[in-house]
């Protein structure tokens, strides 16, 4: 302020000259105060429907989650939910001492560790290979490659388990034209699991390639340009201006990816059930039959382990990935 | 890419350079074409199987080696479908379903969104964390004590069950909150010297101004809603609180199982409406993820 370099109104005056500016500032601050009421009280009024949903919905199911997960609750408190006894630890403990857990952890990294730099690598390969390499009939490779994202799981599962019959399924006989006899993929346990990531991979590609085309045409034109003519290859250009720049888009789906994967449940819940032999067992698989079963406590703690995962693998992400300036 | 005017060359003028140079601005890389229409096949094999199917007389589905093109194409199955499933029922209350979440995620999400981006008050950063710290929170987490919940309201036997707990989600903030910060304080302003009332500044001035994120996140939300099939499979009580996806889950693990032509007549009736709704909103579905996701 420009006030504080006259004589008078320095900081060892303060007590003999604050009068009138303090009145000032309060009449100011009075005003402002009055607006910012306003708006205060407008975005209380907004935010109030979602927040009560959101409260009712979210919120309060979290919490009673991580509360049953240190309860007894079984499906017979259904009615009753506060009538359950405190078990501390238990059920985490119980968990952890359960095979078929780890079972199902061990697939789901398998999943995630297969799974997500493939579609991670697909996704990029098809929006550089349409935004970069081609001119024409962009929408149609656009909507075909996006197609399965849109599709109901259920639907993908009736097409998906014909396609896979061992006789009278497309894939087989195309096998059988390179000569080469298909198995029972889905009832063999060393075919399972990778179908199910092949499946994953073709469903969510789409998902991954829509946002780097919007990333991709964000980096730009002159930029391309400055670079071709100091004499960048297109290898070059890539890797050098394009992927750096392209760099919070895969942040962005390698996180959202990743967190779909961490709860690797559709495939196998519409197609093999877990099995055969667990091989296809996921840990939220594991968890829901928990609930199927009214182990209301052990569905509840196997969720709160594949969160505390999640949040794992977000950070991790977040550190390989993020700018390094 | 290069144009004719500013690129060097290494042959200027030459008529084979320049025809090279044609193609590849109105094709790209030719080359691509070929290993791209291969993995189109590919991705959309499937839905060419599922189509071909719902068309196939039952022998035709039965028979080995299996035939790609029905020999005598029926559309009985479509027929059955509606007359022993009940599928327009289902239809209509997936439609009922999809619509009224849709409709609850863009009013909330727009709304708290705004306040979000836009307006200054008391605990508006632990409000964002607190919303935005739940897209991470896996589905089943919430699950069973919704199911508890949802239960004991008495919900279980009508739509308002399969509707409410999904009528305010935190991507719609995320979103909304993102495309809205982007629109230049000034607006606002201007509106509110000439004074214009808050409540009234976001719904005649920000929300007209929001629709590609309205779009995005309409599309995104209808998509979500229309294929849910693991709540409204545990909680739908009756036949007549069915989705499409629900009946045709059912169906498959029934003993109608062995009838793949209806199967797949089913799944042709559950992807056609999300298909036209994405294929008429495609456009403003690509630019709204181009503003929104990325900044």
């Amino acid at each position: 302020m420009s006030t504080k370099t006259l004589p008078g109104w320095s900081d060892t005056h303060e007590q003999s000259t604050a009068g009138p500016q303090r009145s000032a500032d309060r009449r100011y601050s009075g005003l402002r105060s009055t607006a910012r009421g306003r708006q205060a009280r407008a975005a209380w009024i907004l935010a109030a429907p979602f927040l009560a949903l959101f409260a009712a919905f979210m919120l309060l199911p979290v919490v009673w989650s991580l509360l049953m997960s240190l309860t007894d609750t079984k499906s017979a408190d259904l009615r009753t939910p506060l009538n359950v006894s405190f078990t501390g630890l238990d059920t985490y403990v119980r968990l952890f001492q359960d095979d078929q857990f780890f079972t199902a952890l061990r697939n789901t990294g398998v999943f995630v560790l297969v799974a997500l730099p493939l579609t991670l690598a697909a996704g990029l390969a098809a929006a550089v290979a349409l935004d970069r390499g081609i001119r024409r009939f962009r929408a149609v490779f656009r909507v075909g490659f996006y197609l399965p994202v849109i599709t109901s799981i259920v639907a993908v599962a009736v097409v998906w388990k014909t396609l896979l019959e061992p006789r009278a399924g497309l894939v087989n006989l195309v096998l059988g034209w390179l000569g080469i006899d298909g198995p029972a993929w889905l009832a063999d346990t060393r075919f399972a699991l990778p179908v199910m990531i092949v499946m994953a991979v073709w469903r969510n590609l789409g998902t991954v390639m829509i946002i780097m085309l919007a990333g991709l045409q964000s980096v730009p034109q002159s930029l391309m340009e400055a670079a071709e003519l100091d004499g960048a290859g297109p290898w070059q250009r890539f890797w050098r201006v394009t992927f750096p720049l392209l760099r919070p888009a895969l942040l962005l789906t390698a996180v959202t990816t990743g967190i779909g994967y961490l709860q690797f449940f559709d495939e196998p819940f519409v197609m093999t059930g877990g099995g055969p032999l667990d091989s296809t067992l996921s840990a939220t698989l594991y968890a829901y039959n928990q609930f199927g079963n009214g182990n209301y406590d052990m569905a509840s703690a196997a969720s709160y382990v594949i969160f505390v995962l999640i949040v794992a693998l977000t950070v991790l992400q977040f550190r390989v990935l993020r700018d390094k300036d | 890419m290069s144009t004719l005017s500013t690129a060097p060359t290494a042959h200027p003028g030459t008529d084979r350079t320049l025809r090279r140079r044609r193609i590849r601005q109105t094709w790209g890389q030719p080359w691509l074409y070929l290993p791209l229409a291969g993995a189109l096949l590919l991705m959309i094999a499937p839905f060419l199987w599922m189509l071909s199917g719902s068309f196939k007389p039952e022998a035709d589905i039965r028979r080995v080696p299996p035939v790609l093109i029905p020999t005598a194409p029926t559309t009985a199955n479509y027929g059955e479908l509606f007359s022993t499933l009940d599928f327009t029922s289902m239809f209509a209350n997936s439609v009922i379903v999809a619509l009224a979440v849709t409709a609850g995620n863009l009013i909330f999400c727009s709304m708290l969104g705004y306040a979000l981006a836009k307006l200054e008050f008391r605990g508006q950063r632990a409000v964002f964390l607190l919303v935005m710290g739940t897209l991470m929170i896996p589905g089943l987490v919430t699950f069973v004590p919704l199911y508890v919940l949802v239960s004991n309201m008495q919900l279980t036997g009508s739509l308002v069950g399969l509707i409410l707990p999904f009528l305010a989600g935190p991507f719609g903030v995320f979103l909304m909150r993102q495309f809205i910060s982007t629109l230049p304080d000034e607006l606002i302003d201007a509106a509110r010297v000439d004074g214009c009332r808050e409540l009234a500044i976001f719904a005649r001035i920000i929300l007209p101004l929001t629709k590609p994120a309205l779009a995005t996140l309409g599309i995104i939300t209808f998509l979500g809603s229309w294929n849910n099939f693991l709540w409204p499979l545990v909680v739908a009580q009756n036949e007549s609180q069915y989705t499409l996806p629900v009946g045709l889950a059912l169906a498959s693990s029934g003993q109608s199982f062995t009838r793949f032509g209806i199967l797949l007549a089913g799944a042709m009736v559950v992807l056609l409406p999300v298909m036209i709704v994405f294929l008429l909103f495609q456009r403003q579905f690509v630019a709204g993820i181009a503003t929104t996701g990325l900044k």
